[in-house]
Order: C-alpha cells, then sequence, then structure tokens
C-alpha cells in the first residue's frame, strides 16, 4: 500500500508564513509551514480553533496569498499569483466543500452543480451533461431540479461535493465538510469521501472532530501555526 | 467565442435574478420608466405646440410678403402706420407684371361695418380682394363661389362670407343667395368659406367678409389707394430676392430717391415663423431637459439598488469567486444586471410616453407629436445611466475579497 517514492506530490510547500498586522503587532496565523501532499492522499488537518488551520486551508485552496514562502500546485508556483490566476487556478484544480454548503438558493441543484463550468467556459449542453452525470454519482439523480431550500442537509452537501467534482479537480478541499450535518448524513457523506479516496483523489480535510479525520490516511495537526503533528503521510490506496 | 457565451451566461443570470426579485427590480425600472416616459409624452407635447403655431402661421399663407403703407411725415408730425395714401392698385399690378417668382399677388382694402340681415346684426370687418387672395389665403368655398374677375370689373355688390358671420346673421339659414346690407347698401351673399378657426394671434379668422376691391374702394369706402398688398413668392429661396425687388421697384414708382425713406413697409412671414419656431424648439427642449432630469434619477436609483444588491448577495459573489470568477466575469454580471433594468424601464418608458402622450392628445383635446428622435435618445440615455450607475456597484462586487465575501452572513 505504501509506495510514497512513487507517488507526484500535488502540493509542495516550504516555509509557508502569513503575517497579520493588527494594530502595528505582528500575528504570524501560519509560522513556516513545510511539507508536502501527495497525489492521492486523503488529509485531515485537525487543530482548535484559531490555531491556523482555516488561514492554511485558505492558502491551500488559493483564496489566499502567503506571506512569506512558497507554494507548488502540481509544480506550479501559485504563491504569487494574481487574483485572476487565482481564480482561474481554483477553477481548473480544486473542488471546494464548505460546512455551511454554500449553494446559490435560486437556481437548481443541477445549475448548482453546473456553475464552475460556466466559469471554465464549458457550453451549456455539455455543462449540463456533465452535471447530471456528477448529481447521479452522489444519488441525486432524481433531486435536479429541486432547489437547494428543498433538500435535506446532507443531500445539499451531497450537491455541493457533485459540484466539486464537476470540473474533475486535482484536490478537493473540504472545510468541516460535516459540521452542521446529523450522524446519519455524516456517516453518508463520509463514505462518498472514503469513495473518491479509493478512486484515487487527493483530498484535504479541515475537521476539530477526531472520529471524521479517523477515516483519513493521513492526520495533520496544527498548533499556533505550525505542524506540530503529521501522521501517516504518503498512505495513498492503490489505484487499481 | 468564449466571452460572448459568458456574457450570455450573464444575461441570463441578470434575468433569473430580476426575476427574482420581482418587486425591488419593478420599482428600480419605475424610475426609469417615469424618466424615459416623461421625455417622451412632455417632447411630443412641445412638438405639438409648434406644429399647431406653425401650422396656425401657414395658414395665413406661405412664403407671404406683405406691403403695407408707411406713416405719415407732414411738417415733422408723424401719422399711425398705414396711413399713408401713396399704395395703388397699380402698384400690385407692377409687381405682378415686372418682378419674377411670383405666385400671386392681391391688394386689400378693410373697413369694419355694421352688417344687416333681416333682424339681426353684426359688426365685422369687410375686406376688399382680389379672386388670387383665395390662393394666397388658402382659403376655401363650403358653398357658392368666390369673387370672380368679373365681380371685380362690374365692381358688383357681391360678399363672401366667412362662418362667424353666417352664424350669427343667418343661424341655420343657407346664407348664399341672400342678401345682405353692408353700410346701408345691399349685398348679394355669393359664397360661404369654410373654417379656418382662430390665427396664431388670437383672431377669429371667420369673422370676415370678402367683397370684390373695386366695389370696396369705390362703393364702399370712396378712396383710390389700397391698404395691403399680398405677395406669395414661389419658393422660400425668393424670399429676399424678391423682398428687395419689391421695395427698389416701390421706391421708384413712388419717386423716391436718395436717402428719402420708404413711404411702405414690406414684411416677411417666414421671418415670423423662424421665430416663432425657435421659441416653441426652446420650448420642447426645456420640456425635455426636465424630464430628462427625472432620468438622471432613476439612474441614481438603479445605483442606489445596485449597491443594496450586491450587499445582500455578498455570499453568491464569494461563492462564484471560490468557483472560479475572475473580476471581469463578476463585473459583466452586475454590469448586465443594471443594464437589463435600464433596457426594460426604457422599453416599458416608450411604450408609457407613447400612451401618455395618446391620452393627453384625447383628453386635453390637444395636439401631441411623437418624433422618433426623443424616443431614441431617451432609450439610449436610459441604457446609458443603467450601465453607467451600475459601474461602481459591480467593481465592487468584482473587487470583494472571497474569503471575506463567504464568511458574509
Amino acid at each position: 500500500m505504501e509506495k510514497k517514492e512513487n507517488r507526484y506530490p500535488t502540493i509542495q510547500l516550504s516555509g509557508i508564513r502569513k503575517i497579520y498586522h493588527i494594530g502595528g503587532e505582528e500575528l504570524a496565523a501560519l509560522d513556516g509551514i513545510t511539507t508536502n501532499i501527495y497525489q492521492g492522499e486523503f488529509a485531515a488537518l485537525m487543530g482548535p480553533s484559531g490555531s491556523g488551520k482555516s488561514t492554511l486551508m485558505n492558502i491551500l485552496g488559493c483564496l489566499d496569498r502567503p506571506s512569506e514562502g512558497s507554494y507548488k500546485l502540481d509544480g506550479e508556483e501559485v504563491a504569487g499569483l494574481s487574483d485572476d490566476k487565482l481564480a482561474i487556478t481554483r477553477n481548473r484544480k480544486i473542488g471546494f466543500v464548505f460546512q455551511n454548503f454554500n449553494l446559490l438558493s435560486r437556481i437548481s441543484a443541477l445549475e448548482n452543480v453546473a456553475l464552475p463550468l460556466v466559469y471554465a467556459g464549458v457550453g451549456r449542453k455539455e455543462r449540463l451533461e456533465r452535471a447530471r452525470y456528477y448529481l447521479e454519482a452522489v444519488g441525486l439523480g432524481d433531486r435536479a431540479d429541486h432547489q437547494p431550500n428543498e433538500l435535506s442537509g446532507g443531500q445539499r452537501q451531497r450537491v455541493a461535493i457533485a459540484r466539486a467534482l464537476v470540473n474533475d479537480p486535482h484536490i478537493i478541499m473540504a472545510d468541516e465538510p460535516t459540521g452542521n450535518l446529523d450522524t446519519k448524513s455524516t456517516k453518508e457523506i463520509m463514505e462518498i469521501f472514503e469513495t473518491m479516496h479509493e478512486k484515487g483523489r487527493t483530498i484535504i480535510l479541515v475537521t476539530h472532530e477526531p472520529e471524521i479525520a479517523a477515516c483519513a490516511s493521513r492526520q495533520l495537526l496544527v498548533r499556533d501555526g505550525k505542524i506540530t503533528r503529521d501522521e501517516g503521510k504518503g498512505v495513498v490506496m492503490d489505484v487499481v | 467565442m468564449w466571452s460572448w457565451m459568458l456574457f450570455s451566461e450573464s444575461f441570463q443570470m441578470a434575468l433569473t435574478s430580476l426575476y427574482a426579485n420581482k418587486m425591488r427590480s419593478l420599482l428600480t425600472m419605475l424610475g426609469i420608466i417615469i424618466g424615459v416616459g416623461a421625455v417622451i409624452a412632455l417632447v411630443s407635447v412641445g412638438m405639438g405646440v409648434r406644429s399647431n403655431v406653425t401650422s396656425s402661421i401657414a395658414s395665413l399663407g406661405s412664403n407671404m410678403l406683405i406691403v403695407s403703407p408707411g406713416s405719415s411725415n407732414r411738417g415733422g408730425v408723424r401719422g399711425a402706420a398705414g396711413s399713408m395714401q401713396t399704395l395703388k392698385y397699380d402698384d400690385a399690378e407692377a409687381i405682378k407684371n415686372k418682378i419674377k417668382n411670383i405666385d400671386y399677388v392681391s391688394p386689400s382694402v378693410s373697413s369694419s361695418y355694421q352688417v344687416v340681415y333681416g333682424n339681426n346684426n353684426w359688426k365685422t370687418t369687410v375686406q376688399g380682394v382680389t379672386p388670387e387672395f383665395m390662393s394666397i389665403r388658402s382659403l376655401s368655398v363650403s358653398n357658392g363661389s368666390f369673387i370672380s374677375l368679373n365681380d371685380m370689373n362690374k365692381r358688383s355688390r357681391v360678399a363672401v362670407i366667412g362662418t362667424t358671420v353666417a352664424s350669427n346673421l343667418f343661424a341655420k339659414e343657407n346664407p348664399v343667395g341672400k342678401n345682405i346690407r353692408i353700410n346701408n347698401q345691399p349685398y348679394k351673399v355669393i359664397g360661404l368659406l369654410d373654417s379656418k378657426g382662430q390665427s396664431s394671434m388670437g383672431q377669429d379668422q371667420d369673422d370676415m367678409i370678402y367683397v370684390p376691391i373695386t366695389t370696396a374702394q369705390e362703393r364702399m369706402l370712396g378712396i383710390t389707394y389700397v391698404q395691403s398688398i399680398n405677395i406669395q413668392v414661389s419658393d422660400q429661396k425668393y424670399m429676399d430676392q424678391v423682398q428687395a425687388e419689391v421695395e427698389t421697384l416701390l421706391r421708384t414708382r413712388h419717386h423716391l430717391v436718395g436717402d428719402k425713406e420708404n413711404d411702405f413697409n414690406v414684411r416677411n412671414l417666414t421671418s415670423l415663423m423662424e421665430t416663432v419656431n425657435q421659441s416653441t424648439t426652446m420650448l420642447t427642449m426645456l420640456l425635455g431637459a426636465i424630464a430628462g432630469i427625472s432620468l438622471l434619477v432613476g439612474g441614481i436609483g438603479i445605483m442606489n439598488i445596485m449597491m443594496v444588491s450586491v450587499t445582500e448577495r455578498t455570499r453568491e459573489i464569494g461563492i462564484r469567486k471560490a468557483l472560479g470568477a475572475t473580476f471581469m466575469n463578476i463585473m459583466t454580471q452586475f454590469l448586465i444586471e443594471s443594464m437589463v433594468i435600464g433596457v426594460i424601464g426604457g422599453i416599458i418608458g416608450i411604450v408609457v410616453g407613447c400612451a401618455v402622450s395618446q391620452i393627453i392628445a384625447t383628453v386635453g383635446n390637444f395636439k401631441t407629436v411623437i418624433t422618433v428622435a426623443p424616443i431614441v435618445i431617451s432609450f439610449v440615455f436610459a441604457v446609458g445611466t443603467g450601465l453607467f450607475f451600475g459601474i461602481y456597484p459591480a467593481r465592487k462586487a468584482a473587487k470583494l475579497d472571497p474569503i471575506e465575501a463567504l464568511r458574509y452572513e
């Protein structure tokens, strides 16, 4: 199972620091993060609130830029890219799953799933076909025309996962994806993540619940802007 | 192709979003609707005034020169304008024969008389004219005939009367063939004119009796001069030339040499028309400008609502940006939204404006003229305001930080 040396590091972080200036004082939310995340890894980012894990998540998701250090995504330096370049990178390489789903409330589940493809420049017909495929993959083919407020929390999160997958990104970033869900839905969602992992996708999951983190193959603990513990590094599924 | 697809996509998103907030969209559009509608309706009223005035001036006769006697000046005492007795019927004949580019020349005299028929009497203006007068003043006879050359030559006691005179003297009776008394002499009514209504100066143009000029001069007034000569020039472009020639000719005929003052005046109705046109155009512009201000206020309304919309949809913007929307994507989406408000508001405004203009015309019994220019201009202006006042909110939306926007509750 451990074939780390053959694996390509999708994410290469080196000396990442994020400094906020608050009232003339410097505050390092991230204080020198250096690690690699390999293709096919299922990594859980853990840590108490204020530890910097959200900041790290934002930087990994190309929503934010580090103050210092280098971040290579698929071997390409993204630390200094412009807003628009970052937007294009997010669109092509990263799929987001949020705690509060973040679906657009006025359009149907299908259109929500198709949204990233709008910005990828995919034509309407193909967009809806692909969206339907992924919606069926998460078991919501019969809910395509429902608006998000007509769906349960678990269903909404599955729509969000379908949306994260629709542009076939390298990495899935999930920020507390089960934070707002009941036990049954949590189980369903985690099963989907495990299936994705089995199919060889790189997943980065932020959570503060140990039992959720336990589903992942690698656990990274962030504390005071540093990685203080890193277990199961390089454990990836064999892609058959 | 990529950008076109995004454009049509943004267009669809804009429509969806406007439809989702029906009431708010309508209220926003209302500013534009009222603005565009007001411009069209008010300008149509202004144009209506202009066309009314213009047509009533034209009814006096187009391309007209009017020669009238000057004021007398005996030993330094100046008489009233028109008090000179030097303008003769022969002057009119000379103008007709010697000057080119003239359609008609018609000398006339007039005076007020008490006119009697049976028990009825009526004080009105009696004008002595030639047969050409009918063409010059665009008169038409509804019953009977106008004064003929034969009537002129025979100094016949015949009269053609206007509708006001007819209704006061004859009530419902047919006046043609009846005898009326003017200045205690019997005149046979040979024709009844069609109504011409009020002139632009507020005169009732139907309160008139026309008799042959020869009859009026010799049998009625006992004079040999004429009080005015109406000249119809064949084309607008000869007006100034003919005016100058008439002046030269009359100076020669009246033996006015050197710097002696003219004993006549030549007036030009075209210049009056120009003045009136200028002032009604000013009026129209003023009305349009006032309405334009409401269009501007409507534009500010769009900006206001778009600002609210951006704040309200901060989260949506955050989601779109997280999923890969660029600055231009968001900018385009919001700009199209505000432009669509302008376009739809503008179209409804055009319909409303035309409708209001028709209602004013029907209810107010007032002529309104709808022209293409204000419709096009106000529509372009409406879309322009939508675009212009959309820029700031759209920029604000496009510049939002995705992390902040996603965190926004």
